[in-house]
């Protein structure tokens, strides 16, 4: 089963890296982009099978830092 | 017998020496030398340090793998039982992850990775590791890092303040963190964590010897207790 984690910041949260992307957006002469957040994406090769609660498990204790990210599970196949 | 501590090393730990060589130049006792895949601690310790690093290339995020490893369940077993347990720089971010301190470490707000003194406030001089500090006293310690930008909740920034945990501000906010907290402790006063590194302020030759203070302050705690 393939499953893809997305971890991003929470709103609030200030994303320096995110900020820098949107300038550099801004100076490449890209106009109307408002805000750019990034975060990351974590593809898991998983047994058919394995049970959401251990999927919120594995984000809660280790994937993301619920302080500062949320996640979303995603179930590719 | 002796000031009995460890240190504890990483892969990718780089100030566990420095660490060991400060804590036995004010104690007069070699810290035991920890591994992380270590199942165990060593018997009757009287302090733990978490040294600064880049544990397992700062992979998913800073400390968050060092967390994980065996010998932090051991760590966060004798952090309740009350032993000091002191993480500087990665330390910091260690004991952030494992949950052993509130808050996150994030990039600092700057971007940059930043390596030079910086003036810190002492807020908390009543702690076992700043008691030998005057509350408000000025001191310059070195900071080097690159997510040191410390963040929390409001509600939890008013509660850690509430409780005095705020061991040291940023004079001048360096890195953007919430508040210019540079050291917090946790609720029982016998964890502390802080970017700044007081071993490398230990020595004349360091340029500076504000760090002194933080160690003889637990080495002091215990000798009272």
């Amino acid at each position: 089963m393939k499953v893809r984690v997305l971890v991003s910041l929470k709103p609030g949260v200030l994303d320096p890296q995110g900020r820098a992307v949107h300038h550099a957006l801004e100076g490449l002469g890209f106009s109307g982009v408002e805000s750019a957040r990034i975060g990351r994406t974590i593809d898991l090769d998983i047994a058919d099978g394995t049970s959401d609660e251990a999927l919120t498990e594995m984000c809660e204790k280790l994937l993301a830092n619920t302080v500062i990210e949320n996640y979303r599970i995603e179930k590719l196949d | 017998m002796g000031f009995r501590a460890a240190v504890v090393t990483f892969p990718g730990s780089n100030c566990d020496r420095d660490m060991a060589v400060a804590i036995e130049k004010v104690s007069g006792s070699a810290p035991v030398r920890v591994w992380h895949g270590d199942a165990q601690l060593p018997d009757g310790l009287d302090f733990i340090a978490l040294p600064g690093g880049f544990s397992y290339g700062d992979y998913l995020r800073s400390g968050a793998m060092a967390a994980n490893s065996p010998i932090m369940r051991e760590i966060v077993r004798a952090a309740e039982r009350g032993v000091p347990v002191l993480g500087v720089c990665n330390g910091f971010q260690v004991l952030t992850e494992a949950r052993l301190l509130p808050g996150a470490l994030m990039r600092n707000a700057g971007q940059t990775f930043i390596c030079r003194n910086v003036g810190l406030k002492v807020e908390n001089a009543q702690s076992i590791f700043t008691s030998g500090y005057e509350a408000g006293q000025e001191i310059s310690i070195p900071v080097a890092h690159h997510d040191g930008n410390f963040f929390a909740d409001n509600d939890t920034l008013d509660r850690i303040e509430g409780d005095g945990r705020v061991a040291f501000r940023y004079m001048e906010n360096c890195n953007g963190s919430q508040r210019d907290i540079a050291g917090v402790l946790n609720a029982s006063g016998n964890v502390l964590g802080m970017m700044p590194h007081p071993e490398r302020a230990v020595d004349a030759a360091h340029g500076g010897t504000d760090g002194l203070a933080l160690f003889e302050s637990a080495i002091r705690s215990l000798a009272d207790a």
